[in-house]
């Protein structure tokens, strides 16, 4: 791909984000505008805002590369990352807004008026910040060698450093603007290059075989696989093969491969003619690569489909990143309307992953066999339209990625940033903040350069899995549950989020490889959700001398709109 | 392989983490082992189970708190059942012969009335009853009975007499401590409701001098001002609730302005420049205005030319960061670090020091006001109000769009 546009594209959006970010509101104003200058942020504003940081790497190009692997069953993932909003409107967005809390940690001690529980709740948000900001980091490191053929590392390096020199100068004064603008950013992004690609698709002759299996080349192609590979033949297939193919060298070799079963070895360049069926690939592993959680899907697609709906949908109000924004909105009914708005701008965003990986399958099936699916969004412009307007559009598309990165990547360094300076780094002002955010940032980025690639999608899924079951309950039973205990809270959030955390980690460090047990933890949440509430219930329950003395107030401060609140208080 | 154990490790991190908050939280003194004597280690036990059995204590003497210390006093004593009471009720009963509850409390109603110790034996129609005799110590603060704590054993004890008595000695101080808790608690309370904000005589009588002159010359302006001023006093005189949101205290800055302008005219400019994400932070009610209000004072000082007053309110973290900053007299560093001390009373009223002793009443001593000044360079004062406090509630909403 030419980087000649693409890698202005990306140092124009970083610039932009860091202008924005530091000049934003820097107009100042006089007495006389004086209604201007403190107008509280609009639903919409703070909506666009939140979809901006909700928009990440893993929605940007993770999506339309998932269905492109493995078809329209992925389509639960834009779905289940909208839907989450649904939950947080219905249960918890206005009452956690009147709550007063300005972080997760925050509502946990509001509710409970315990510090433990408090503590608790901290450490998970660094440990869902962490999952989080991982696949962001290895996102920007794989667009990055895309685009320019840079090593891994570097991208993830660029978006490190960026985020955290300005999160650590606080340079992200007018938050709400650098994000809303980068919902734009990245809506533009997508929008306008799947417009050229739709048209181009249709002057093509709109072939509609997208979804017919299996996927056949177009023309003549040339693959060169990333890493060794199981092909799997259903029928025999002839290509020309510089490389090993079954323990064997060629080079330039016309090869007849019969049915069955074929290893090739990382490096090898595969020539298929027009009209060969692409063939289904099996990363054959090895201790580097983890092994991704939707082969499992494949093996158990219901049960991997109820893990992914539940993880998503009930993972978003637990983000730490997402929840702050919330703080923005001057009221309860204004934090529910924003939440509305949100339902709207992320449901629009999302109908565009999916053309990408349905284009996908019909001009860039050979990414399945080199592995890189998270590309497919960036390749397809110049796949497809080619020249410079396809060079401009890819441009667009990956300043768009970049916007992605960055917006996610600063939210949630702010978030975990904010957690490590005020519960675990003694508290003593701005210094101890700068630290926070080195740290905030240091681990997820030194495990995305030592940690094998997960699909960014599903990295993400992970962190959704863990969120949905520590703040999941929490929240909910905190916010409608008289009876809930300091003792039975933290102790759901153990027991649910801990045992999530602890199958993700054995995901990630590939054990134990594949059959139901992978399944279990591969997609934990759909048994480690009920685990927390039933943990949360049953502990609360056995502990009834624990309930806060204040829980009736409080619960009447979280419900109660706030126009009545005086007259509670006096 | 290398990429499997970078995994474990970056798997596990978050995990000891967790383990080392928990630790911290559950950490206990650590066991003396070969430390000093027998005695001394003995000694320091007894000391050691003492402290454990406090906290509960200093929460004042309810059912809970005497459920959680029991076990501790009881282990203090060595006895085979503890009790503790209140005037009323056994609150809690530790250890065997709970039957004899009732009959305890009937035999506490001399020692309740006269705060004199007891001892007696118990009856009992059960053989093998281990709990025979009783002692009773009571639970005294100030001279008054608040309870008692009895202390059962199989046959009478000369010992157990001496160390009940002392066992109940030191947990009527607990209770005294908590008594002093509880009246501190209060006093704090009241000296909130004290500071609270007044706006000063001067500025009602300036204001109303201001309107007065615009009366017949202009009465449309006078009515525009009667209206700012009906609306300052209406925000300063409200009763309810001790917090605000910045965006109601920034309305009220306003008006304050509009006043001051239409008494000074041109010589006052104000810019502002307001992160919209930290108007609903919640803060003390009129802690704002008072520092407005001796910018102006400041800035208009000893000169004849234009005073500029900038106002900022700035998102930072967890945290809103308000600046509000003139170019006026300034101040001798030395003269206001007297006046924050209340070593001296200024000239014009109570402002600054007010502020700064409700903001540390609130959120702690680390978050008090941050003056910079120098004499005639100006003065720059910020505060750090934190979005979330527990116990910090603005009252009512913001004024709608």
């Amino acid at each position: 791909m030419n980087s000649h546009y693409a890698v202005p594209a990306v140092a124009l959006v970083v610039i932009a984000t860091v202008l924005v970010g530091a000049f934003g509101l820097r107009i100042s104003r006089t007495t006389s505008d004086f209604y201007v200058a403190s107008r509280t942020v609009g639903p919409r504003l703070n909506a666009a805002a939140i979809s901006g940081e909700y928009l990440s790497a893993a929605s940007f190009l993770g999506i339309a590369g998932l269905v492109l692997v493995q078809g329209p069953d992925m389509l639960w993932y834009p779905v289940g990352y909208t839907a989450g909003y649904l939950v947080l409107l219905l249960f918890v967005a206005a009452p956690l807004r009147r709550s007063g809390a300005y972080t997760l940690p925050d509502f946990a001690e509001a509710r409970l008026a315990s510090q433990a529980v408090r503590r608790l709740a901290g450490a998970f948000v660094v440990g869902v910040g962490w999952l989080y900001l991982l696949p962001q980091l290895q996102g920007a490191g794989l667009t990055l060698t895309v685009l320019t053929g840079a090593p891994d590392w570097l991208g993830g390096v660029i978006v490190a450093v960026v985020v955290t020199a300005t999160v650590a100068a606080g340079g992200m004064r007018s938050i709400t603007f650098v994000q809303a603008f980068q919902y734009w950013l990245k809506l533009t992004a997508l929008l306008v290059p799947a417009l050229f690609l739709v048209l181009a698709w249709q002057s093509d002759g709109a072939p509609r075989h997208a979804f017919d299996e299996p996927a056949t080349f177009r023309e003549q192609r040339v693959v060169r696989v990333g890493d060794s590979i199981d092909l799997k033949l259903d029928r025999p297939l002839t290509v020309t093969v510089t490389g090993t193919v079954d323990g064997r060298t060629h080079t330039g070799t016309r090869l007849d491969l019969p049915a069955g079963t074929h290893r090739v070895e990382r490096g090898t360049r595969l020539t298929f003619a027009e009209g060969a069926a692409v063939p289904e690939a099996q990363r054959s592993g090895g201790g580097d690569l983890s092994p991704a959680p939707a082969e499992s899907g494949e093996e158990r697609p219901l049960y991997a489909t109820y893990g992914l709906i539940l993880a998503t949908f009930l993972g978003t109000m637990g983000l730490p990143h997402v929840v702050v924004r919330f703080y923005t909105s001057p009221h309860g009914v204004a934090a529910r309307r924003t939440t509305v708005a949100v339902l709207g701008l992320i449901g629009a965003f999302y109908l565009l992953p999916p053309v990408y990986g349905a284009l996908g399958r019909i001009y860039a099936p050979e990414l399945t066999l080199t592995g890189d699916t998270d590309a497919a969004v960036l390749l397809l412009p110049d796949r497809i339209i080619g020249g410079v307007g396809g060079d401009l559009l890819g441009a667009l598309v990956a300043g768009g990625a970049f916007a992605a990165f960055l917006s996610t990547a600063s939210g949630l360094t702010m978030a975990v940033a904010g957690v490590l300076t005020q519960d675990v780094l003694p508290a003593r002002g701005v210094r101890h903040f700068r630290l926070g955010t080195v740290l905030a940032m240091a681990m997820p980025l030194a495990a995305s350069v030592l940690v094998g690639s997960l699909p960014v999608a599903d990295a993400v899924g992970l962190a959704f899995a863990v969120s949905a079951s520590s703040f999941c309950p929490l929240l909910v039973l905190g916010i409608w549950w008289r009876r809930l205990t300091p003792p039975g809270a933290a102790a759901g959030m153990l027991v649910g989020g801990g045992s999530a955390l602890l199958a993700v980690a054995a995901t990630m460090t590939g054990y134990p490889g594949e059959g139901t047990l992978h399944a279990l933890l591969a997609w934990p949440a759909l048994w480690s959700v009920p685990l927390g509430f039933l943990t949360m219930i049953l502990v609360s329950l056995a502990t009834p001398g624990r309930v806060p003395p204040g829980t009736a107030a409080v619960l009447a401060r979280f419900h109660l709109p706030e126009e009545l609140r005086t007259e509670v208080s006096a | 392989m290398s990429g499997f154990l970078a995994g474990l490790c970056v798997a596990v991190l978050p995990v000891l983490a967790l383990g080392v908050w928990l630790g911290r939280r559950t950490a206990r003194p650590q066991s003396l082992g070969g430390l000093g004597t027998p005695v001394e280690h003995a000694t320091f036990e007894t000391l050691h189970t003492a402290t454990l059995a406090a906290p509960p204590l200093r929460a004042g003497l309810t059912e809970e708190t005497a459920r959680k210390s029991a076990r501790k006093l009881r282990s203090l004593l060595g006895t085979d059942a503890l009790c503790l009471t209140d005037r009323k009720q056994v609150l809690v009963w530790d250890g065997d012969g709970a039957h004899h509850r009732t009959e305890i409390m009937e035999r506490l109603a001399g020692p309740l009335e006269t705060g004199r110790g007891e001892a007696f034996q118990l009856t009992c129609d059960l053989l093998d009853c281990p709990v025979r005799w009783a002692v009773v110590a009571p639970l005294t603060v100030d001279d008054r009975v608040h309870g008692a704590l009895v202390a059962c054993a199989p046959r009478e004890s000369a010992v157990l007499v001496r160390a009940a008595g002392e066992v109940a000695r030191w947990v009527s101080v607990q209770l005294e401590l908590a008594d002093l808790d509880q009246s501190r608690t209060r006093l704090i309370e009241a000296e909130i409701k004290a500071l609270r904000a007044q706006i000063s005589p001067h500025f009602i009588f300036n204001s109303l001098a201001v309107i007065a002159s615009f009366v017949r010359t202009d009465p449309e302006r006078a009515r525009e001002l009667l209206l700012e001023f009906a609306d300052f006093t209406r925000y300063s005189f409200r009763r309810h609730g001790d917090f605000t949101t910045l965006a109601d205290e920034l309305h009220a800055i306003d008006h304050y302005l509009a006043l001051v302008r239409a008494r000074f005219g041109d010589r006052l400019s104000v810019t502002l420049q307001i992160a919209p994400e930290v108007l609903p932070v919640a803060l003390p009610f009129l802690c704002l205005q008072p520092l407005v209000e001796n910018a102006v004072k400041h800035g208009l000082e000893g000169k004849a030319d234009k005073c500029h007053i900038q106002i900022t309110a700035q998102d930072a973290g967890a945290e809103a960061l308000v600046v509000i900053e003139d170019d006026g007299a300034g101040m001798d560093p030395g003269l206001l670090r007297r006046i924050l001390a209340r070593e001296v009373s200024p000239s014009g009223g109570i402002g600054l020091s007010n502020v700064d002793d409700r903001l540390r009443q609130v959120y702690g001593d680390d978050h008090g006001l941050v003056i910079e000044t120098a004499t005639g360079a100006g003065m720059k004062i910020t505060v750090r109000l934190p979005k979330y406090q527990p116990g910090v509630h603005s009252a009512g909403r913001l004024i709608p769009e």
